[in-house]
């Protein structure tokens, strides 16, 4: 359908806009500032983590000897060698704050996606087939829920032994329950809706039903969720690292940063103020941008 | 006939509502009067502005809408310009107000009984027990047996009509000269509404309050009511006792409700009702002549300006340029 | 009612069982318990005799019906680092942590109820948005970092808090903020939206044409209303802190089962490790079905019928 010309009303007045779904949806996007602002602050972080080898002053690992706990550069001791000055070792603050990101997203991304796709699986399969299979995958939600996450985390670790991957592994295998709720009351409602039914009287195939009806329509939530639980992962790692059972030294995880600063903070509070403030931004820029997504995918609520 | 006092007097009654579209004149230059002991019914389709009159006489407005108006007094006092606090000392004690729906209306957290009493003990400073010893009266007085049971139940262990009950009773607990009903009967079934609206006039008489019902349905006006105000569009299209209006009906709106009525021993059999063509127009922005013009089979050009009203209270009074039958002005 | 409550505590039974069982499988198949009590160096003759002592040789459903058979009777095992009978050990902890628990779910519901409320009757405006932006900057902030700076702030600038210890209320005060803080804007958002939607309701319009007081109106008639949620939601965050309380105590030296935990982790005490999250699991359980409990007490349409 062709949209018709609008000829201006006054003469001499520019010719209206033609109001297309993409433009509408271009507004709402620009006046939706809690996914402008927080997806801007997140682009910064990804952008500082992805260049991190090349923005870096020095490398984070090396121990400039000369300059241990050398404060940050607005303090009077400080200088322009080592912006944020250094850590008990003379490793360069700034440099580990960068390389830092790179851990914490590295985190909240892979926790995400494989607590994603367990508990997405999960979550449909219990909601499109209901009966037994229901039963069986709230009972395992419920159990789940009853763990408490971060001590499972800190005894598994504590034996496998701590590493980036372990870290990932353990808490992709816990994270997936809030993806099985969610995607359990989100498959039930679309399974209920009549053109399923239409769908399944055509004679398509039971994945073929998942895939075409039911996945479209959670996908604005699966999104939500995910920058929820990756913003969460994130926190659990630091929690982990600073518990000296999560990512392993000289690894500059921000939560291992502030572990090993712990001693010194009576003196050189920086060295946890750095690491804690980059942690609470990019925790705050996710919620935000979470929070700004679902806002924009559910208008409903915009309250 | 003794001239009896004036309880509530409205005049220049303007409500607005701020839309993204610009300001929508809920109600437009409302002015009436009601006396003791009689009730004036405001009567309208859905959207006439109704129910946002009354709400502007009790002070319960949504935020988002303002009111404007010459004259609002209670008992002789002028409430246009009261404040918060003025106006809650004579919410619920002087001048009191029955809802459409009853299954909404109680808390459903508190048993009755302490719905009954809170604003009795608040407004009278009265003891638990003197409140309590009232509610019961009052219950019994609204027609529900066993009232000192009652007082402990919840809402949602009674009936409609008995909720109902307890909302007219729960009105009278401070003994009110207002009472404002809106829609009392509209939501119950049919056996209940004649039972609620004999209940309401049966206690004006008796208690000497004035009263204005707010209905859509013409039959209860003509059940309860002396005086009646037809509101179309925000304003007040005619308005006069009761029996003039049914027996001569001035306005061309109120004429066609009139003929949506098929009335036994007129109407001929077989004959399809009236309708009133059109639809009600938007209130929105600036808004002139008369708001009945496009639906209207007498209209003349003369009738998108200013639009007089013809008669003076407490005589018939109607909003329109055509004085009487077949006459244009 | 009652039929309910058997069949929720039938459940948690249920739950309680898998949880043993995963912790079960979790310890005794990712390491050898036998190496870990033997200690690092030690001889292969003498992880051999640990293992028989043990028996630790047996097939692990053996081992784990034996378990559970003890747990059954009240024999709860023995710390191997504590050297002193579990249950009695993790059950003194459990007063502290307990305490903590409390103390942070009281904290948080003290400061997300008013600004819930606040947030719902100025709804749209600075007030709102200002509880909302406390509420988003609120989660954001790592605990044990939050907790480093009250230390900082409280104690070494102001010294008017203890750092460490758990002798006197105050040593309290910094750890249940701290734990505290971060499940205070769920609170509050729940608190919100419930009291937008209550102050909607006819009830309320009814309650005003009554005349009565505003402050009157809020809290008898809306909160109550919009509190309900909240029990529930309290119950099982109490839930949730208890199991999570490990940084907080570590940081604060508080002597509590999360503590405890850290230490059985670190020193590889199996049976103590296992009871916790036994207990810790169990407590969750009861916690959800007691929030279910207060939800239909709380609404009179279930409780009087």
């Amino acid at each position: 359908m062709t949209t018709p010309t609008l000829t201006p009303i006054v003469p001499g007045a520019p010719a209206p806009i033609e109001l297309t779904a993409s433009t509408l949806r271009w507004r709402r996007l620009r006046r939706n500032k809690a996914l402008l602002a927080g997806g801007g602050i997140l682009f910064v972080i990804v952008m500082i983590a992805l260049l991190a080898p090349w923005i870096s002053p020095h490398d984070p690992y090396f121990q400039d000897l000369a300059y241990r706990t050398a404060p940050p550069v607005w303090y009077a001791k400080g200088t322009w060698l080592h912006p944020l000055g250094t850590d008990q070792l003379g490793r360069d603050y700034l440099s580990r704050l960068f390389y830092g990101a790179r851990i914490s997203l590295l985190i909240g991304i892979s926790v995400a996606l494989i607590s994603g796709l367990i508990g997405t699986a999960m979550g449909m399969a219990a909601g499109y087939f209901g009966g037994k299979v229901d039963m069986a995958v709230s009972f395992l939600i419920t159990t789940r829920l009853s763990m408490p996450v971060i001590l499972v985390a800190l005894a598994t670790v504590a034996i496998v032994g701590g590493s980036l991957w372990v870290v990932i592994l353990v808490l992709g295998f816990l994270k997936w329950d809030r993806y099985a709720v969610v995607m359990r009351s989100a498959t039930q409602q679309v399974r209920s809706l009549e053109y399923v039914a239409a769908a399944q009287a055509a004679g398509a195939s039971t994945w073929r039903i998942v895939w075409g009806e039911v996945l479209p329509n959670v996908v604005p939530q699966l999104i939500v969720i995910a920058t929820l639980e990756a913003a969460s992962a994130i926190l659990l790692e630091a929690s982990l690292s600073f518990l000296g059972l999560g990512v392993q030294p000289p690894l500059p995880s921000w939560g291992l940063m502030i572990s090993e600063a712990k001693a010194y903070m009576f003196f050189s509070f920086w060295l946890i103020a750095i690491p804690g403030s980059a942690l609470a931004l990019l925790i705050f820029a996710i919620n935000l941008a979470g929070d700004g997504l679902h806002q924009l995918l559910t208008p409903e609520e915009r309250a | 006939m003794a001239d009896k006092e004036i309880v509530l007097d409205v005049q220049g009654l303007t409500v607005d509502i701020a839309t993204p579209r610009g300001a929508l004149h809920a109600v437009r230059d409302v002015s009436f009067q009601v006396k003791r002991g009689e009730t004036l019914c405001l009567v309208g389709e859905s959207g006439c502005g109704k129910s946002m009159t009354s709400l502007a006489i009790m002070g319960l407005l949504p935020k988002a809408a303002k009111r404007t108006t010459r004259r609002l007094s209670v008992l002789g006092e002028d409430l246009s310009a009261a404040r918060g606090r003025r106006i809650n000392a004579l919410r619920g004690s002087k001048m009191a107000m029955i809802f459409q729906e009853p299954m909404t209306a109680l808390n459903p957290a508190y048993a009755i009984g302490e719905q009954l009493t809170e604003h009795y003990i608040h407004h009278r400073h009265a003891s638990a027990q003197q409140a309590r010893d009232r509610a019961v009266e009052l219950l019994e007085k609204v027609g529900i047996a066993s009232a000192g049971q009652r007082l402990t139940q919840y809402p949602h262990q009674l009936s409609g009509g008995l909720r109902q009950r307890v909302m007219i009773a729960m009105a009278l607990m401070c003994g009110p000269e207002l009472l404002i009903a809106d829609e009392p009967s509209t939501a119950l079934d049919v056996t209940i509404q004649a039972q609620i609206l004999r209940l309401l006039a049966d206690l004006q008489a008796e208690l000497g309050i004035a009263m204005v019902l707010i209905t859509h349905d013409l039959g209860v006006v003509a059940r309860i009511a002396q005086q009646v105000a037809v509101m179309y569009a925000g304003q007040i299209v005619e308005e006069g006792p009761v029996e003039d209006i049914f027996a001569t009906p001035r306005h061309p709106y109120t004429q066609g409700l009139l003929g949506c009525i098929p009335v036994p021993g007129r109407t001929p059999p077989g004959e399809s009702l009236g309708t009133i063509p059109g639809v009600v127009p938007s209130l929105v922005g600036d808004l002139r002549g008369c708001a009945f013009a496009d639906r209207c089979r007498y209209v003349q050009p003369q009738c998108r300006d200013t639009i007089p009203v013809y008669g003076h209270p407490p005589e018939q009074q109607w909003r329109c340029i055509r004085q009487e039958e077949g006459v244009t002005a | 009612m009652l039929y309910f409550t058997i069949r929720r505590l039938g459940l948690a039974a249920l739950v309680a069982l898998t949880v043993s069982v995963l912790a079960f499988l979790l310890l005794h198949l990712s390491g050898d318990p036998a190496l870990a009590l033997a200690g690092e160096g030690a001889r292969q003759a003498d992880i051999d005799m640990i293992r028989k002592t043990y028996g630790l040789d047996r097939p692990l459903v053996v081992q784990y019906a034996d378990w559970l058979w003890h747990i059954l009777q009240g024999d709860f095992g023995t710390s191997v680092y504590f050297k002193t009978e579990a249950g009695p050990l993790i059950l003194s902890k459990l007063k502290t942590t307990l305490l903590l628990g409390m103390g942070a779910l009281a904290f948080a519901l003290l400061i997300s109820i008013p600004l819930g409320v606040l947030a719902a009757i100025y709804k749209g405006s600075a007030i709102d948005r200002l509880c909302l932006a406390i509420a988003v900057l609120g989660q954001a902030l790592p605990n044990f970092f939050f907790a480093l700076i009250l230390i900082m702030l409280f104690s070494i600038s102001l010294r008017i808090l203890p750092v460490s210890g758990s002798g006197t209320w105050q040593h309290f005060v910094m750890p249940a903020v701290a734990l505290g803080y971060y499940v205070a804007p769920a609170f509050m958002r729940l608190i919100r939206a419930g009291m937008i939607e209550v102050l909607g309701a006819d009830y309320i319009r009814t309650a005003r044409a009554k005349g009565l007081p505003a402050r009157k109106i809020i809290f008898k008639h809306a909160l109550r209303n919009a509190i309900v949620p909240v029990v529930a939601l309290a119950a099982v965050q109490l839930g949730y802190l208890l199991g999570g309380s490990v940084v907080i105590e570590t940081i604060f030296a508080l002597d509590g089962l999360g503590y405890l935990a850290y230490q059985s982790i670190t020193y590889k005490d199996y049976p103590v490790m296992q009871l916790i999250v036994l207990l810790l699991s169990v407590l969750y359980v009861l916690l959800t079905l007691a929030a279910d409990i207060a939800n239909a007490w709380l609404d009179p349409r279930i409780r009087v019928s």
